[in-house]
């Protein structure tokens, strides 16, 4: 087994041991490496001031590369990988990158401070090919804040990067093959003081491993553990990472459903979710940023167990089922059924998600999803609505109604459905379940909405659904579509 | 060669759109922010135990697991602190460093861990066991008017007799909106890098928009004269006002950890910790009661403010002041009376920030002009325009100022046409009409914005210019870069005098050692007070080049001309860099400090008469948005600005300003809420729960131009004008169209109350609450 973390810093090769596995890249970068142009601004994924690139083998171009939040990240993530940070972008020469020329002749820039990450995250999307369009731009610049220049030069900037020739294909072939030759395919088995990091490399090594270890926490994306450690400040003690098994984090397109491997980016999911449903695909576009996205996994946001995590409540309404496994057995249960209250899921000690599956809407189903907060980009939801209604000879045969930020829980409105089943989905049925809402749930009030204006909204996200289903084009039913 | 170019061909020159003299060092990385600078070895690393209730005595403090545990070095309170434990900006005595018996905010910093790092201490901090005896807390604005905690008398403005013309008004109407505060958010936190030097000398380094005042409240701290602290700044990372009177506590903690154990000490907060020990800006109450004639011209009014100024006085009274200077905002009042109390909460004491009240002040007659236009079913830029100061000076302010510099008719005119509004208008009308989920408004609203510290003797400047034997320049002066471009503006003014490129100016980091008793970088007036300093400066250098130059080749001086890198000497020429070293051999000196004051401007606050305002900045602004009346979103979709910048002395600077201000208005009068529970707790205190605007809030569509005809009347530096804070208001606008919008949503038969920020829930309430109305009728 692996006991040291092996990647690329730019073109050096570097080895770490002998520190804290949950050690964020942000530290090691500023601390240990003393490259300081990578800034802090949050500690929590949410402005972009940290942006670095990850590289690792594989995808298009022989090289895969993707911007993380390096805040968030912890040091065993650059294993086998190169990071790249602002201080790489010029070439040798000192000649800016593009990215940074535009930046520079554009006046993208004022006190700075956010820059370093801009740079990052323009040059991620120049990497990714990326930068193609306005809309393209502003979504890819979703997680990146700054408080100086109201973006106008920097999304030019991304465009004008975008035009820009695309990257070295010989250079990055030639990454590749240096990083092929750091991974021995073995496990890491990472320790220090009182804490260890394992990376289980297959699914069957990862139920042995956590049935071994069943007081290990799992990490993916890390997206909500990293915030553990910088914000809550706790100290993990046995940690185990399923980003490197590579069978739990496969995408399967079957004919009746849609099958997310555990371990799934969410980055990776967004094509497939999109073409299940395209308000699926709209959730996605919306959720986080293309950093936490690009780290984040559609099993960590299921397992996280959260009331307001986006993904559940929609995947409730169409119908989506968990599978678990624990050591060689494995079970499968309707997704609403894992969550049973707050801070409490059907996970047994040891167990892991292994697989979400979500059927594929019938001809006969309409299916919608609104999320609901106080900025469009990059926020966490004051309420996730989730409508599926099938309907046959006119006739409201099965709903399916799911929301998050109503209750303890991700939770379907049964009351709301129970009034609409029947019914020809018209006007009256609609307010009758509306006014149901009120008996499914019992929102608090917190600073992302009230509990009043949670019912009340609720209810017109229904409305809003129906609206649609009875024809009304979304140019009339959602404002983010406007431009 | 006798080609010359014209003097402003060369890069350095006014009034060209020069980059941004980081630029590169920015998009690099290699751009140095305090927490970059290499750690001397020892540095020790601080974090700060904070107050968890709003309002209690402290009972006990027991620090003793926090001395003992791994890594710590020192800890201090207030009774370490060798001079004065306050860090008052208006030595008001009331911002204690370290809390000693009671705590007014949760937040409030109780002790300092020192320790060898910044894990160490934390870890450290979180073994204090403190004994609260919990005390009652006000927390929001009307529990402080309801328990009259007013920190400081209110002084009045009056013009005319407002309520006998309230009166005789053959329309009335009253009302109140309630405007939320916004965090700073600067992308840089607070931090300061403190380092003993021998006998009591200290050295700080300090994101700060104020190193003087950093100075002499950490000399007042160490109970030392200014003479012995050194406060440096080359670059924040961002500011906004929130770096003005905060960093003091920051740069006192880092300088008592310095101090008490001999070695480097670094106060750096995290987001959460900056949100909640740090100052933001004040929410307002602002009542109104207005009387008006046929034609929506007002006749009198009468605005009763209240500011929530936190647990402590801070800058609240000049800041509560200057919402009442703006309480007119454009318009022409032939009587007024105004009025701002202070009050005190156990909340954050809140403190500076881009516009320091006058954007809050605004609020008030913008809101009520759209209530007048709706009850006169007029198109509220009819109203506006009515009343905008006239150009002929005629009108005074309610602090009795003639405004003689009034470009409001001739500039709102100009945008309603460039930006088609009144057509944009008509056809939003028809369509809203047509639509029934989503609702469209518009609106143009103007800013004039009063230009001047009104604490007349914060207006001075002074700048240090070097130029050495071989034709280089150091420049230094009193202001502070924090992205502003301030320092390229001033470098270009340089370069400007001496008729050279801009790269050989150097542009070097502020410092109390260089250029004492500074006023804070703020009031958008850095560029108009350095900027004259420093021409100030070269030009005394100039004179002295001149003289020499008329000597040694006996000519009159006025035939000592500098042009483009270029000093022209009668019929004769050479460089500028000759020229230098000529001087010096002839021992001519080459360094001169230069000096500034704002002329004609005094101001008594006992009678509310004087010109506070040295001129006026103007700007209007069109905002087109859409709502959705089922769950209250928005989108801006198109935005229109007109901006007067004076003659800019670099318009790639300022439309950066123009923009970057308008949407950080934008934010705060739209997704930035901050929230308290009811235990005086703020909740949101980081980036995942305070929502500042992203890249896709601002419209594609967004029309900026700077106003061609600007000039400003006074002889300002170059004839530019202030331009740093004044955008931020012309958001304003998106707030008057996301009312106008709401209004369509009854269909146009109430006016909405709608309070800032305009989240989506407080559009739909207010949809809600005015529909009710509306079905009343
Ligand atoms: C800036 C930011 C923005 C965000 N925005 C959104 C948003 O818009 N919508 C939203 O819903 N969420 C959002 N989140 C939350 C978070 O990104 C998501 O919940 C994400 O999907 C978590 O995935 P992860 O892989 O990073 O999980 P991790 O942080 O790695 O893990 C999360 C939890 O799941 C457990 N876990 C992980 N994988 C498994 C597994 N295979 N089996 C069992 N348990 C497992 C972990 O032990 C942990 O308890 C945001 C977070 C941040 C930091
Ligand atoms: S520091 Fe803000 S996202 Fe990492
Ligand atoms: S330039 Fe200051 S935060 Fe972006």
């Amino acid at each position: 087994m692996g006991d040291a973390i092996r990647f690329l810093l730019g073109e050096d090769e570097h080895e770490i041991s002998g520190v804290s596995p949950t050690m964020t890249v942000l530290e090691w970068l500023r601390g240990h490496a003393r490259r300081r142009g990578t800034k802090e601004g949050c500690a929590e994924g949410d402005c972009g001031a940290c942006t670095v690139v990850l590289a690792e083998p594989g995808g298009a171009g022989g090289l895969r590369t993707w911007p993380v939040n390096s805040c968030i990240h912890f040091i065993p993530a650059l294993h086998c990988r190169q990071l790249l940070t602002v201080e790489d972008v010029a070439a040798p020469d000192g000649a800016l990158h593009p990215v940074q020329q535009a930046l520079v002749d554009l006046h993208g820039s004022q006190c700075g401070f956010c820059t370093p990450g801009f740079v990052m995250q323009h040059y991620a999307g120049w990497l990714a090919g990326s930068l193609t369009d306005r809309a393209a731009v502003k979504d890819w610049l979703a997680g990146n804040l700054c408080r100086c220049t109201g973006y106008g030069p920097i999304i030019e900037a991304g465009l004008a990067a975008g035009r820009a020739d695309g990257p070295d294909t010989a250079r990055r072939a030639a990454t590749a093959r240096r990083l092929d030759t750091l991974d021995d395919g073995r496990m890491l088995d990472l320790r220090h003081e009182d804490q260890r990091w394992l990376t289980p490399r297959t699914s069957d090594e990862l139920a042995r491993v956590y049935a071994d270890n069943p007081d290990a926490i799992l990490v993916s994306g890390a997206t909500d553990v990293g915030l553990w450690v910088t914000k809550q400040h706790r100290r993990l003690t046995t940690l185990i990472d399923v980003t490197r098994v590579s069978d739990l984090a496969e995408i399967r397109d079957e004919e009746e459903a849609l099958v997310i491997g555990g371990a799934a980016k969410l980055a990776a999911a967004h094509g497939p979710l999109a073409r299940l449903s395209p308000d699926l695909g709209e959730l996605m576009r919306r959720f986080a940023s293309i950093q936490i996205r690009s780290a984040g996994t559609v099993g960590g946001n299921i397992a996280n167990g959260s009331p307001i995590g986006d993904l559940a409540p929609a995947l409730i309404a169409l119908g989506a089922q968990l599978s678990l496994r624990h050591g060689d057995r494995e079970r499968t249960i309707a997704l609403e059924d894992f969550f049973i209250d707050y801070g409490r899921q059907d996970r047994a000690p040891g167990e892991f998600v292994a697989a979400i599956s979500i059927p594929r809407p019938g001809a006969t189903s309409r299916f919608a999803c609104y999320k609901l907060s106080k900025r469009f980009d990059q926020d966490i939801s004051a309420v996730m609505g989730a409508f599926r209604i099938d309907m046959t000879e006119g006739r409201v045969t099965a709903a399916r109604i799911a929301f998050g930020g109503m209750a303890a829980t991700p939770k379907r409105a049964c009351n709301a459905e129970a009034a609409l089943i029947g019914t020809a989905f018209q006007a009256d049925a609609v307010e009758r379940a509306c006014a149901e809402l009120a008996a499914d749930f019992a929102p608090i009030t917190d600073m992302r909405a009230s509990a009043t204006y949670r019912l009340e909204s609720a209810a017109n996200l229904l409305r809003r659904f129906h609206l649609e289903v009875s024809g009304a084009p979304t140019s009339a039913t959602r404002v983010w579509e406007l431009a | 060669m006798n080609e010359r170019p014209t003097p402003s061909a060369h890069k350095g020159a006014v009034h060209r759109p020069v980059i941004h003299d980081s630029a590169e060092r920015h998009v690099t990385g290699s751009a140095l922010y305090v927490d970059d600078m290499p750690e001397l070895p020892g540095t020790l690393h601080i974090h700060v135990g904070m107050s968890e209730r709003a309002h209690a005595r402290l009972r006990a403090i027991d620090l003793q697991s926090v001395r003992t545990a791994p890594g710590v070095v020192a800890v201090l309170t207030a009774g370490d602190i060798p001079g004065v434990n306050d860090v008052s900006p208006v030595h008001a005595g009331d911002d204690p460093i370290f809390a000693e018996d009671i705590v007014e905010y949760a937040g409030q910093p109780i002790f300092a861990v020192a320790a060898e790092t910044l894990q160490a201490a934390r870890n450290a901090a979180r073994l204090a066991r403190i004994d609260y005896e919990e005390l009652p807390a006000i927390i929001t604005l009307d529990e402080a008017l309801a328990a009259a905690t007013d920190l400081a008398p209110a002084p009045e403005l009056r013009l005319g007799d407002p309520d006998a013309a309230i009166s005789a008004s053959p329309h009335r109407l009253s009302g109140t909106l309630h405007v939320g505060g916004q965090d700073h958010f600067y992308l840089e936190g607070q931090v300061a890098y403190a380092i003993p030097g021998e006998g009591a000398d200290m050295l700080v380094h300090a994101s700060t928009q104020h190193p003087s005042e950093v100075q002499h409240l950490v000399g007042c701290m160490l109970g030392v004269p200014d003479h012995a602290v050194t406060v440096e700044v080359r670059r924040m990372g961002g500011g906004f006002g929130g770096k003005e009177s905060q960093p003091a506590l920051i740069a006192a903690i880092a300088a008592l950890a310095a101090r008490r154990t001999g070695r480097p000490a670094k106060l750096r907060l995290d987001r959460d910790d900056d949100m909640v020990m740090t100052g933001k800006r004040h929410d307002f109450r602002l009542d109104y009661e207005l009387g008006y004639d046929a034609d929506g011209r007002i006749q009198g009014a009468r605005f009763e403010f209240a500011a929530r100024c936190g647990r402590s006085l801070d800058l609240s009274n000049a800041i509560a002041d200057r919402a009442m200077f703006h309480a007119d905002n454009a318009y022409a009042l032939p009587n007024a009376y105004v009025h701002a109390r202070r009050m005190k909460t156990h909340t954050v004491s809140n403190t500076a920030f881009r516009g320091f009240g006058g954007p809050q002040g605004m609020m008030a007659i913008e809101r009520a002009i759209d209530e007048i236009a709706f009850a006169l079913g007029r198109d509220p830029l009819e109203v506006r325009r009515a009343n905008v100061y006239p150009a002929d000076g005629s009108a005074l302010t309610p602090y009795h100022m003639a405004v003689t510099d009034s470009v409001l008719d001739e500039l709102t005119e100009e945008l309603a046409a460039s930006s088609d509004y009144r057509t944009r208008r008509a056809a939003i009308r028809a369509s809203n009409a047509e639509s029934t989920a989503i609702k469209r408004g518009i609106a143009l609203t103007p800013v004039k914005f009063g230009i001047s510290f009104t604490t007349t003797h914060l207006n001075q400047a002074g700048a240090l210019v070097h130029v050495y034997k071989d034709g280089s320049v150091h420049l230094n002066h009193g202001g502070t870069e924090m992205g502003q471009g301030l320092f390229v503006k001033v470098g270009q003014v340089v370069a400007e005098a001496f008729g050279i490129e801009l790269d050989q100016v150097k542009i070097t980091a502020t410092t109390t050692a260089k250029v004492p008793n500074t006023s804070a970088t703020a009031a958008s007036a850095g560029s108009d007070l350095n900027g004259m300093a420093a021409a100030a400066a070269a030009q005394t250098i100039k004179a002295r080049l001149a003289a020499f130059a008329a000597k040694k080749h006996n000519i009159a001086e006025e035939h000592v001309v500098f042009e483009a890198g270029r000093v022209r000497i009668g019929n004769q020429e050479m460089s500028f860099a000759e020229l230098a070293h000529q001087a010096w051999m002839g021992r001519v000196s080459l360094s001169s400090t230069g000096f500034y004051a704002t002329p004609d401007i005094h101001y008594d606050r006992a009678t509310g008469r004087g010109r506070p305002f040295y001129y006026f900045a103007y700007g209007a602004a069109v905002s087109e948005v859409a709502i959705d009346t089922l769950t209250g979103e928005t989108r801006l979709l198109r935005v229109d600005i007109l901006h007067d910048a004076g003659r800019s002395l670099n318009p790639a600077i300022d439309m950066g300003q123009i923009e970057g201000g308008f949407i950080q208005g934008l934010g705060w009068l739209t997704s930035e809420e901050l929230w308290w529970n009811d235990e005086g707790r703020l909740r949101t205190h980081a980036p995942s729960t305070y929502k500042i605007p992203t890249a896709n809030d601002r419209p594609d569509d967004m029309r900026i131009a700077i106003w061609a005809k600007g000039e400003n009347r006074e002889p300002t530096i170059h004839r530019s004008k202030a331009v740093g804070e004044p955008p931020l208001m012309l958001a304003i606008s998106a707030f008057s169209a996301i009312t106008d919008a709401a209004c369509a949503a009854t269909g146009y038969r109430a006016f909405p109350r709608l309070d800032a920020p305009a989240t989506p829930e407080r559009i739909l309430m207010a949809i809600r609450e005015a529909t009710g109305r509306a079905g009343k009728k």
